[in-house]
């Protein structure tokens, strides 16, 4: 397993897609610290904590797309290309090939994700000082589990789906859904059917973005007030469970599809 | 060595193995059979890659339940090389050698074995036809597996190197190994195999020797026939019948024919209003060459 996750790691960290994608996202959080940075005046206080803010909203875009597209071709691509019959024949079950390769991909997105982080981090401390760089922390940790719940939602995806391009095509829409659909759905539903607000917090953290937006401003505040009566409702129903719940609903998303993914590999009766 | 019992295996509702059952010990066997007589999903049932009805052991590892350790004793060459072309030819097979525990000396052997040494810098979408076939071959060898599993192992190749592959398996079957390998051509069959099973829709209808197959002719050739509008897998069929040993593949009928009848499958396809439109004389095949 370890040599699949190897050699998977190496790919993806050579592979142009990553490249771009982990370029893309260390320029954009480097520029999103620098707009923090200029528009914070002579108070220091910008630095993290502003960033931080800042780049929720891009973490949001970005890495659920990089994660969604690099985990559907996968398997999906190794089957098409007909190297996954190769792998199979070799001795290695296909749970420990699948994550093998669910290893190696988590390892490559962390490093991409870190090293955006990093670039970001380097320059609001040599502005700023390090004020506020515990939030900054934590939202570097919960981008990585964000990423890991997408990337074992693109595993799913990658095999269940016979050909790299519906893979691909599946977690766009996935992403576009997750990203914006959801929201507007939400919105559209508590109007029509006039939800309370504990179903509302309910349905919102099932989406896992929000779940990780609402875990990265609770670091930030200590409370989702600022998300308006949803948020009040959370911070003051739930209390201290609340970080928990949020972090337990990244979890599962994280268990849940790579657990799927490896039974519907494990009992596929075609390749 | 290799245990089949009852395999079968259905796409939806085609049935591609239907209840295969053999078993053998020492020596090379061959599967015979035209395109879709089964002998692929046979060879991937019997390496547990896919999931099929009955039971297969290889060295007395049942494929599915030990499926891992099974394949660990199984060096297996595709029909497709599907390699990842980016990959250079050295890291390509030090990813394979890790994996089924090999160290790197060993697998440079392996590699010097099929003349690649020397090419490790090359990338894998740089290599002919021919080096990627030693290339899949060198991976098969590696660990020393007691069993070799060849799919076409030769239908990618020119004459130069069809020979090169049957000399290095014949030199594998004088090592002690068990072989065993579809293909199409006489001239393996003769060359290789001990034994012969000829599949036709799944399911065997002769357990044979290569003599079996031509027994009262020296020499054998091949031809390839161009049909006219006659689909090829129908005249296939009534070849077969009429007891010629045919292989279809798109690009032709290749019909194994003693050397001084090559127009007798023609004359057979006349009967049946079947014109042909081209002939190809392939290779000529000495059948006092065959194992048994």
């Amino acid at each position: 397993m370890l040599c699949v996750a190897r050699r998977e790691f190496v790919d993806a960290i050579a592979g142009k897609w990553f490249l771009l994608c982990s370029l893309t996202f260390a320029l954009l959080a480097l520029a999103i610290s620098f707009v923090s940075l200029s528009t914070a005046g002579s108070h220091a206080f910008a630095g993290f904590s502003k960033t931080t803010a800042g780049l929720l909203n891009l973490v949001m875009l970005v890495v659920p797309l990089m994660a969604l597209t690099s985990g559907s071709a996968s398997i999906a691509a190794e089957r098409e290309r007909g190297t996954l019959l190769y792998l199979l024949a070799q001795p290695i079950s296909r749970v420990e090939l699948l994550l093998g390769k669910y290893l190696g991909l988590s390892g490559a997105l962390i490093c991409s994700i870190c090293v955006g982080f990093a670039i970001s981090a380097i320059v609001l401390a040599w502005h700023a000082g390090s004020a506020g760089a515990g939030s900054y922390a934590l939202l570097v940790a919960n981008t990585i589990v964000l990423a890991l719940a997408m990337l074992s939602t693109a595993f799913l995806v990658s095999v269940l789906a016979r050909r790299a391009s519906i893979a691909s095509g599946i977690s766009i829409f996935l992403w576009l859904t997750l990203v914006f659909l959801s929201d507007l759905g939400l919105m559209a539903g508590t109007i029509l059917f006039k939800l309370r607000v504990q179903e509302v917090f309910a349905l919102a953290i099932v989406n896992p973005m929000q779940a990780f937006k609402m875990g990265v401003i609770h670091a930030m505040n200590d409370s989702l007030d600022v998300l308006g009566p949803v948020g009040a409702y959370a911070t003051h129903t739930l209390g201290n469970a609340l970080p928990l719940i949020l972090a337990g609903v990244l979890v599962i998303w994280i268990a849940l599809p790579l657990l799927l993914a490896s039974l519907c590999f494990a009992r596929r009766s075609t390749l | 060595m290799i245990e089949a019992r009852s395999i079968t295996k259905r796409f939806g509702r085609t049935t591609a193995v239907d209840g295969i059952s053999f078993c053998h010990e020492r020596g090379a066997i061959a599967l015979w059979g035209s395109n879709g007589a089964g002998k692929t999903t046979l060879i991937r049932c019997l390496l547990g890659i896919l999931r099929c009805g009955g039971s297969a052991r290889i060295c007395g590892i049942d494929v599915r339940r030990r499926g891992r350790l099974a394949r660990a004793l199984v060096g297996y060459v595709p029909q497709e090389l599907a390699f990842h072309d980016d990959a250079r030819l050295g890291r390509a097979i030090a990813f394979f050698a890790s994996l089924r525990r090999v160290s790197h000396e060993d697998a440079a052997r392996a590699l010097a074995l099929v003349s690649l040494n020397g090419h490790e810098t090359k990338r894998v979408r740089d290599l002919s036809g021919g080096m990627k076939q030693r290339l899949a071959l060198a991976i098969a060898m590696l660990g020393d597996p007691p069993v070799i599993v060849l799919d076409e192992p030769t239908s990618n190749l020119d004459s130069e190197g069809r020979h090169e592959v049957v000399h290095t398996l014949r030199s594998l079957k004088q090592q002690g190994k068990t072989i065993l390998f579809a293909s199409h051509r006489p001239d393996e069959i003769i060359s290789l195999a001990d034994r012969v099973l000829v599949l036709e829709r799944g399911r065997i209808v002769r357990d044979t020797t290569p003599i079996g197959l031509w027994p009262h002719e020296r020499a054998v050739k091949t031809i390839r026939l161009h049909l006219v509008g006659t689909p090829e897998p129908e005249a296939a069929r009534i070849l077969l019948r009429e007891g010629f040993a045919v292989h279809c593949n798109g690009s032709g009928l290749c019909v194994a024919v003693p050397r001084d009848r090559k127009a007798s499958p023609i004359s057979v396809l006349a009967r049946h209003e079947i014109e042909v439109r081209d002939l190809e004389v392939l290779e000529e095949v000495d059948t006092s060459e065959a194992s048994s």
